[in-house]
């Protein structure tokens, strides 16, 4: 029914907005590594329960884009994950101690004290980002990989098709960008947390007071670093694919995809303007509580760019550096068109799943989370 | 080679113990779903608070254990790729989708509903909080069937084809894959071995309230719902236990000889109640199989066959490669050496290809292409050195297998009597000290029995990650043996710290919550 190649497009639209979900959601990450900035034990309870009744959201959404990348891209989840080891190990500590952070921290005999789990969720929520910034950033600017099938038969070696770099992944931390994006990622996350307390906690005005500086010292340090990433990301060669296969070095490849696909450069545009003007609307507006959702759809917005021209106009996604042509396109570590069309089929069912998530957050957060709530015998963390 | 034995020793274990930890937590979220489930929809039916109570009281429980087997999930998927990245490789075109469909229509339903059934007693109707509590556990189980089917898949790989030119499997037919016999019977098996855990969970931790004389009437009520799922439950595993054989007699023949530890098989073959093996026995040698057995004449050939009288093959009769027709006329199959060699030809085949291609030889390549389809069956064989290899760890096999039998045949007396008690002689349930002992004795044992049957279906399996296709030692990532042996550390001290809070905080809270009356407890 679809060409192989529309499928490929389709599917990494796809992982794209996961992967723009999974940034917005990160607000969960952001808002951890914030508790310990709350004036008393009521504001940190109000804190961490707004933001663990959506822990589990967060935590779907990485499952969810790992298993999706997967099934869509196998040959990127083959190389990545089992070459950048030490990443993918560090970012599945962070969220495998928030899942239970959450629910022993105000638990009689949790062993290791309240403190400790709200050390982990804070801890965790930075590195997290971090991780996951560098982790994304190593799309455009490469990792320490080769790929040769051959390997699987190869007579006398080893039979592993993918080798890295001694290091396993932390050679991505060297690299000043990969950082770069991370702490962009922190900031953009504290950004959206603040917005997100002053939308889901009554906490009195003194509270909003103090989430909106946040807003806007957060929200400041996020447009500089962006600002500095972006400039460093236009600028960057990048590979891109001819029609054999071949892959090749291309200087200034991101700014190129922008000007050859303008409709990105749009929304790219939108997505900025959206998110610059409810950081500045809710750090100097008294009234303003409603920031998160033109944040949140700006986030959305800016990152499902920054995955089209990562892998779309014959872009490779993951650039080897050093061999090019192993570099991961989406033509060239793809599931086949039968996987990629089951999987398209199931994927209709993607706006219903949506539809009750939205309805469920409605429901849960139509009034905001008070001191009182909290004094009260109903399930909290 | 001394370092990728190393390498993929630690892998395994690094993965076996995430497995077996994430298993702790997963069959007790599985079954007290359903059974919270049962009790909202009684509180909801009759707007009884004391059932209210009683749902809140093993609600809280749940939502202790769900948190720790939520976060261990997510290690195993992504340990598919950190640790088993040539198996991603491989496979993924298949063994990818069946996760990820498992996290659109499961994850995203348990994550949304259980946030409502926590948070949502009174800011959502009653109707839709009781349609959360039961999505939560309708959201568990699909979570299962789609992990099974890929897990079946492995066992038995259908719907597939080889790709020589991308040297990897594909997709053909996803109905082949759902459907698969042994993925409809590890469903059903898996799952219900869920009900039953939780079904002795609730029971035992009940008798703990009965023995200390706290909320007695909870504790009946919650036996009682507790008692008939887990009897639901333990039924239809042994049934589709039974089932499970016959397929893995068929597909898994080495698997099944190891579970009953049968070296030469007969015709109207015996099975093993109890026994101790012999640890001097190997395939090659001509010592006894056991140094103490009872054995049931004809029960193998009827578990495996469904006819008394058919040939059950032993581990030395596969590696040979014998079998006995029905007129009782042996026949050759295809022994373990000729796998090995015809495994080696198919790669042989698969480096011819690759020659071919990379010279644009049509001709050879569609020779080589009939080359591997001809012996693709065999193709993992080649990357084995001997037929020992192929044979998985008896002992361990045997001893689980028997474990899992004798305390599933225990528990399905257990439920039956606890459900005559709790009718029809609840003086003694409340007053008699030893039966109150027992079932509390029972929740460690139920723990042992599910793990148990993990170790016969992953233990069994071995040396395949994909039956027959791709051996652990080709299934790695190439990472250091260091890396893998540190990450297992920590593993191992996060887990047991988690382990000690889970537990410890259980206990808290069953002690704590019980110290109050909380049939009149405020709500």
């Amino acid at each position: 029914m679809f060409t192989l190649e529309f499928l490929q497009q389709y599917w990494w639209f796809l992982i794209s907005v996961l992967g723009a979900i999974l940034v917005f959601l990160l607000l969960i990450q952001g808002g951890q590594s914030l508790i310990f900035l709350s004036r008393n034990e009521m504001e940190r309870t109000m804190m961490v329960n707004a933001l663990g009744r959506k822990w589990e959201l967060s935590f779907t959404t990485l499952v969810v884009f790992g298993g999706a990348f997967f099934a869509s891209f196998p040959l990127f989840y083959s190389t990545s994950f089992g070459g950048a080891y030490w990443v993918w190990i560090l970012i599945l500590l962070t969220f495998v101690l928030q899942a239970v952070s959450y629910e022993f921290r105000s638990k009689k005999g949790n062993v290791l004290g309240t403190r400790t789990y709200d050390a982990f969720l804070a801890i965790g929520g930075a590195l997290a980002c971090i991780l996951l910034g560098a982790a994304v950033s190593t799309f455009f600017f490469g990792a320490e990989f080769t790929i040769s099938k051959q390997n699987l038969v190869a007579a006398g070696t080893s039979p592993i098709i993918s080798t890295w770099a001694p290091t396993h992944g932390l050679e991505a931390f060297l690299c000043y960008e990969n950082i770069l994006l991370g702490i962009v990622v922190l900031l953009l996350a504290r950004t959206l947390a603040a917005m997100f307390f002053i939308k889901t906690i009554d906490g009195g005005i003194p509270f909003q007071e103090r989430c909106k500086f946040m807003v806007m010292r957060y929200g400041i340090a996020f447009a500089l670093f962006f600002v500095a990433y972006a400039v460093c990301l236009l600028f960057a060669d990048g590979y891109q694919w001819a029609a054999d296969g071949t892959i090749e070095r291309v200087a200034n490849k991101y700014l190129w995809n922008l000007i050859e696909m303008w409709w990105v450069a749009i929304v790219f545009v939108i997505g900025v303007v959206l998110v610059l003007y409810a950081i500045i609307r809710t750090a100097f507006t008294k009234d303003y509580n409603n920031g998160i959702w033109p944040c949140g759809i700006g986030t959305v917005l800016v990152v499902l760019c920054l995955f089209w021209i990562a892998g779309y106009n014959h872009t490779a996604y993951y650039p080897s550096l050093l061999d090019p042509q192993s570099s991961l396109t989406i033509a060239n570590s793809s599931s086949s068109e039968f996987t990629l069309t089951a999987m398209s089929i199931v994927s209709v069912l993607v706006p219903f799943v949506a539809a009750y998530i939205v309805y469920a957050w409605w429901s849960l957060t139509r009034k905001p989370i008070t001191p009182e709530e909290m004094q009260g015998k109903d399930h909290k963390y | 080679m001394e370092d990728l034995t190393a390498l993929v020793d630690w892998s395994r274990a690094q993965f076996a113990l995430t497995a077996m930890y994430h298993w702790l937590f997963v069959p007790l979220t599985l079954g007290l779903s359903v059974i919270i489930g049962i009790m909202e929809t009684i509180y909801y039916r009759t707007r009884d608070v004391k059932w209210l109570a009683t749902t809140k009281f093993w609600m809280t429980l749940f939502g202790i254990n769900f948190a720790v087997g939520v976060a261990t999930g997510i290690i195993l998927e992504f340990e598919f790729g950190t640790n088993w990245s040539n198996y991603s490789w491989f496979v993924g075109d298949i063994f990818g989708a069946p996760l990820a469909i498992e996290g659109i229509l499961a994850f995203f339903m348990e994550s949304t509903f259980i946030a409502v059934m926590f948070f949502g007693w009174n800011k959502v109707s009653p109707k839709f909080h009781l349609a959360s509590t039961w999505l939560t556990a309708l959201g568990a189980s699909i979570s299962a069937l789609w992990i099974l089917i890929a897990n079946a898949w492995m066992q038995h790989p259908v719907g597939m084809e080889f790709e020589p030119e991308q040297m990897r499997n594909v997709m053909t037919d996803f109905w082949a894959l759902v459907f698969s016999p042994v993925a409809v019977n590890k469903f059903i098996h898996t799952v219900l071995s869920g009900w039953c855990l939780a079904g002795v969970f609730v029971v035992g931790v009940s008798a703990w309230l009965l023995l200390k004389k706290r909320n007695v009437p909870m504790a009946l009520r919650s036996i009682k719902v507790g008692a008939w799922v887990g009897l639901v439950g333990i039924v239809l595993t042994a049934g589709s236990g039974d089932g499970s054989a016959k397929v893995v007699s068929r597909v898994q023949p080495m698997k099944l000889a190891a579970m009953e530890g049968l070296y030469h098989g007969h015709q109207g073959q015996s099975i093993v109640a109890m026994g101790i093996l012999n640890p001097d026995k190997t395939h090659d040698n001509a010592e006894e199989e056991f140094i103490f057995d009872i054995s049931i004449p004809y029960g193998l050939s009827i578990l495996a066959n469904g006819d008394m009288n058919s040939f059950v093959p032993g581990v030395a009769d596969l590696v040979n490669g014998i079998s006995i027709d029905a007129n009782g006329d042996t026949i050759n199959t295809v022994s373990y050496a000729e796998r090995i060699a015809r495994g080696k030809m198919a790669q042989e085949a698969l480096r011819k290809f690759d020659a071919a291609r990379a010279a644009g030889d049509n001709a050879a390549m569609d020779a080589a292409r009939a080359g591997i389809k001809e012996n693709f069956n065999y193709f993992g064989y080649g990357y084995l050195n001997s037929v020992d290899e192929a044979i998985p760890n008896v002992p361990l096999v045997f001893y689980s297998f028997h474990i899992m039998v004798i305390l599933g045949g225990y528990f399905m007396l257990f439920f039956v009597l606890v459900l005559f008690l709790v009718y029809k002689r609840d003086n003694v349930l409340t007053g008699n000290r030893w039966i109150q002992l027992i079932a509390i004795a029972s929740i460690p044992l139920v723990w042992i029995c599910s793990e148990a049957g993990w170790v016969v279906a992953e233990v069994g399996r071995q040396p395949w990650t994909i039956e027959g296709l791709l051996p652990n030692c080709a299934a790695v990532s190439a990472i250091p043996t260091t890396s893998v042996m540190v990450t297992f550390f920590i593993f191992v001290v996060v887990f047991a710290a988690l382990l000690a809070a889970e537990i410890k905080i259980m206990l808290g809270q069953i002690s704590r919550k019980s110290l109050n009356d909380l049939d009149k407890a405020e709500l």
